[in-house]
């Protein structure tokens, strides 16, 4: 890699330490875990409650109950009718909403800061109290459908992934969609969602985080008033989902649609996620993606696809280590026109090839930590994010002493420890490489 | 818990909201080389965010030139000066300075974080890429390669090609007609020729807005005003020119083999400058823009289940004003949804708003206002925004009382005004059953 000197090198960051956010926790009587952040800016509270219950935690065959309970959470308790929880955040002024993941399901509402009190009243009441009926829940059923509609069905990358997923997971339910399977979706009924619901959502199974223009004592005291009373589920199942077993076989796949404009290759590898009190080898896998591919025109792939040879007009490597199971780490080539989806594989093989020889540049790996430091100042413009950073961690086995020490295990990362971790992920039996690419007898155009 | 408490307690917050105000300071900051910027400071972390907004975008692209605005933004960070796209790449990364260069119809945006600890460098480098670009030939192919997936991806996708045949049907020869990005064969054929010139067209002194937020003072951001723009042109090519607006009521259906057809809708619009913009806004709200709360959302989604997602826009842009909504459904459903939409439409025209609506949504707007302002980096684009709509600082203090002072009557008249149900065109992306092309 030809090393850039420059002006501009006296002027590097010092890796100052960021002053951290202010963050208290503690725990209820009933096992309700809370995390308050405090950022006094704007008279703006963030409630989030967070539930360790996700797609991946959902019975055989009832693919996509986990979300489908998350629309149905708006649907009543025994105080409000289907559609009041919204509209009393909206006359307070407030926004809320829900999403899904594998390993969580959270609610919250961003309101000003002195409607905390009513948001806590109404999400603790529809944490025990849900009620539904039959009607609302057939309703909401087609509104899913939609929903896959939207985001997979109209879309082949969408489903090329799901396929993909499915592929890369053997044994560990993360290999099922979030939205669900369409057959299975379609048979989800009130009951299901009601059994999910009484198993899984109580306080000894859930994290409360405010965070914004709050006094930690005040949040404490509303909690305690408004959580404080809930019952603790006494039946909460052992969180041990089916794990994968050692993974022998390189996997395949091509899927060709019509509608595909751009064709592409995906690999991922199964890779280690972070643990707790055990993050180190996520953080070097969280350098070696910037590394392999971050920003395009620094970065190894970048560098050797786009610029050098040109094979490749977009290039990506992507790593997330929050993940309560194994996790993967994924490379993407979008290969230049007239260029095959062979030869972009094969470039890409080259390119990893030649990294894993000639090791990584140092400029690059300083510039990276100059960059984390940033990161950590830059993402204090938004108390959302790091509440969601918070409430994402701790649903996936970590804890806050885990979310805070990151960034000095970040910090504290060689450029030893990323080949390392290179050499142990980067390994094809784990490995799932996909094609996306059009039928064979329009494939005419690529070229054009 | 009982019902009682919590209506009670709904009601005492309800009167709370209404005296809410932003809580920001705006500085008018003008620089010693006569740039006007304004400027909200905030000393808690170390950055700062910067808008800029160079007005006319896209749209101010050369006859048979389309996208090279858009292509000349996209080759600001593909090298400038001395250094060639890694050069300045790696330069902006040492720095850990953040800058997004974007090409919209109205405005070229760019938009920075920059660390108080190296700002001056940054400014530097920021400065380079608007007033040194290269155009280097292998940037022009690799960016144009990029630009040219894009447009590919565009047209395989239903809800863009809606949007893009809506455009093209509403607005002839204007360039609000295409998408800024310009077409396989526009961008194919454009010279580094065209690219300077575009660069010389749209990035001028005579049309730019600036707002920042963050670690910096007026006098720092006086300084760092004329560092950024001093030498720029004066002036670059002539603001575009209105658009007719040549659609009718009706329907439009794109063939196209997918399961879910997707929709967008609308008519004429109101500017924004308009003295009852804000009788429309409120009237909006409750039409459907207002998440779950929305009569579209209440009758589309949650009482039939027809849909996702439905939602209907106020849309001013700088050259032609639109009402604008989208919708996607089955393709067996979306005649369905259509209809719907179309009741909708026709009883708000005809009868506007109830009082409780209005005392809802009153409430909702002027509570979740002062919410927007809750970071460097969302201040800096809503003061920029402000700028590009001609409003004046002050009115962060005034909007509310403003949308407080919307009367029912108000809503119902101008709700008859802005709603042309027979005029309402869907342009349906997808094999929907039993819908066709009119007129």
């Amino acid at each position: 890699m030809r090393p850039i000197r420059l002006a501009l090198a006296a002027l590097l960051v010092t890796a100052l330490p960021a002053r951290a956010e202010t963050v208290t926790d503690f725990t209820l009587g009933n096992g309700l875990e809370v995390v308050v952040i405090e950022d006094h800016r704007a008279p703006v509270v963030v409630q989030m409650v967070w539930y360790r219950v996700g797609a991946a935690d959902e019975p055989a065959g009832k693919s996509g109950i986990a979300h489908f309970l998350e629309h149905l959470m708006f649907k009543g308790t025994d105080d409000l009718g289907p559609g009041e929880f919204s509209a009393i955040v909206q006359a307070n002024g407030g926004s809320d909403n829900a999403f899904t993941s594998w390993d969580y399901t959270a609610y919250f509402q961003r309101v000003a800061a002195d409607r905390l009190g009513l948001m806590m009243e109404i999400e603790a009441d529809r944490m025990r109290d849900l009620r539904l009926a039959d009607g609302d829940v057939l309703t909401e059923r087609a509104v899913i459908l939609e929903e896959r509609n939207q985001r997979t069905e109209n879309d082949p990358g969408a489903l090329f992934s799901e396929q993909r997923r499915a592929a890369q997971y053997q044994n560990h339910p993360y290999g099922i969609p979030i939205i669900g399977w369409k057959h299975e979706m379609e048979g989800l009924t009130r009951a299901d969602a009601l059994a999910f619901y009484e198993t899984y959502y109580a306080p000894n199974n859930a994290i409360l985080v405010v965070a914004g223009d709050v006094d930690p004592d005040e949040v404490r005291a509303l909690a305690e008033e408004h959580y404080g009373p809930l019952a603790p589920s006494g039946a909460l199942p052992e969180r041990a989902r089916p794990q994968e077993p050692p993974q022998l076989a390189e996997r395949r796949l091509k899927f060709a649609d019509p509608r595909v404009a751009q064709p592409y290759v995906l690999r991922t590898y199964l890779a280690p996620e972070r643990d707790p009190g055990a993050q180190q080898t996520a953080a070097a896998l969280t350098y070696l993606a910037q590394i392999l591919g971050g920003e395009g025109a620094n970065s190894v792939l970048g560098d050797k696809l786009q610029f050098e040879a040109r094979t490749a007009i977009y290039t990506s490597a992507f790593y997330d280590g929050l993940s309560l199971d194994d996790t993967t780490f994924g490379l993407v080539v979008v290969p230049a026109p007239g260029v095959g989806l062979d030869e972009a594989e094969a470039a890409l093989d080259n390119a990893l090839a030649e990294f894993l020889a000639e090791g990584i540049d140092p400029e690059l790996f300083a510039t990276l930590k100059t960059q984390t430091h940033a990161s950590e100042i830059f993402s204090r413009d938004s108390v959302q994010g790091l509440a969601r950073r918070y409430g994402a961690a701790l649903t996936s086995g970590l804890t806050v002493e885990d979310v805070q020490a990151w960034p000095d295990i970040l910090q504290a990362v060689t450029p030893e420890d990323v080949m390392e971790a290179a050499r142990d992920v980067l390994n094809r039996s784990n490995a799932v490489t996909g094609w996306l690419e059009r039928p064979a007898d329009e494939r005419t155009e690529v070229t054009q | 818990m009982s019902m009682v408490r919590i209506l009670a307690i709904a009601g005492l917050a309800l009167w709370l909201a209404l005296p809410a105000r932003a809580a920001i300071e705006i500085q008018e900051v003008t620089s010693p080389g006569g740039i006007d910027a304004w400027l909200v400071e905030s000393h808690e972390i170390p950055f700062v965010a910067l808008e800029i907004r160079f007005r006319g975008g896209a749209s101010l692209d050369a006859p048979d030139k389309r996208g090279a605005i858009n292509l000349m933004t996209a080759l600001l960070e593909e090298g400038s000066g001395e250094m060639d796209a890694r050069a300045f790449v790696r330069a902006r990364d040492a720095l850990a300075a953040s800058f997004r260069f974007d090409a919209g119809q109205d405005a070229i945006s760019v938009s920075a974080r920059m660390l108080t600890e190296n700002r001056d460098a940054a400014v530097d480098l920021l400065r380079q890429a608007l007033h040194e670009p290269r155009f280097d030939a292998d940037a022009i192919d690799r960016v144009r390669g990029q630009v040219l997936a894009n447009i590919r991806s565009d047209a395989k996708d239903p809800g863009t090609i809606a949007a893009q045949t809506f455009d093209r049907l509403a607005f002839g020869d204007h360039p609000y007609a295409s998408a800024s990005d310009g077409t396989e064969e526009s961008v194919a054929a454009l010279t580094r020729d065209d690219l300077v010139e575009a660069h010389a067209r749209v990035i001028a002194r005579d049309r730019i807005h600036v707002a920042a937020a963050g670690d910096i003072t007026a006098e720092e951001l006086g300084a760092l005003l004329d560092r950024l723009f001093n030498g720029l042109p004066k002036t670059g090519a002539p603001l575009p020119d209105r658009a007719a607006y040549a659609l009718d009521g009706g329907v439009t259906v794109v063939p196209f083999d997918t399961p879910q057809s997707s929709a967008v809708f609308g008519h004429e619009g109101m500017e924004r400058d308009h003295p009852d913009f804000f009788a429309a806004y409120v009237m909006n709200e409750v039409l459907g823009a207002g998440g779950f709360e929305s009569r579209l959302m209440k009758e589309v989604r949650v009482k039939r289940g027809l849909t996702y997602g439905v939602y209907s826009y106020i849309y001013p842009m700088d050259y032609a004003a639109l009402m604008l909504g989208q919708v996607a459904s089955a393709n067996n459903r979306m005649a369905e949804a259509i209809s719907v939409i179309r009741d909708e439409w026709a009883k708000m025209a005809a009868e506007g708003v109830t009082e409780q609506e209005l005392e809802d949504v009153k409430t909702y707007l002027t509570g979740a206002y002062p919410l927007r302002f809750d970071g460097n980096a969302p201040i800096a684009r809503i003061l920029v925004g402000m700028q590009m709509e001609g409003l004046s600082p002050d009115y962060v203090n005034t909007r509310n009382d403003q949308i407080m002072a919307v009367t029912l009557e108000d809503v119902r008249r101008v709700a008859g005004e802005v709603l042309q149900p027979d005029r309402l065109h869907f342009v349906v992306v997808g094999r929907p059953e039993g819908l066709e092309t009119t007129n």
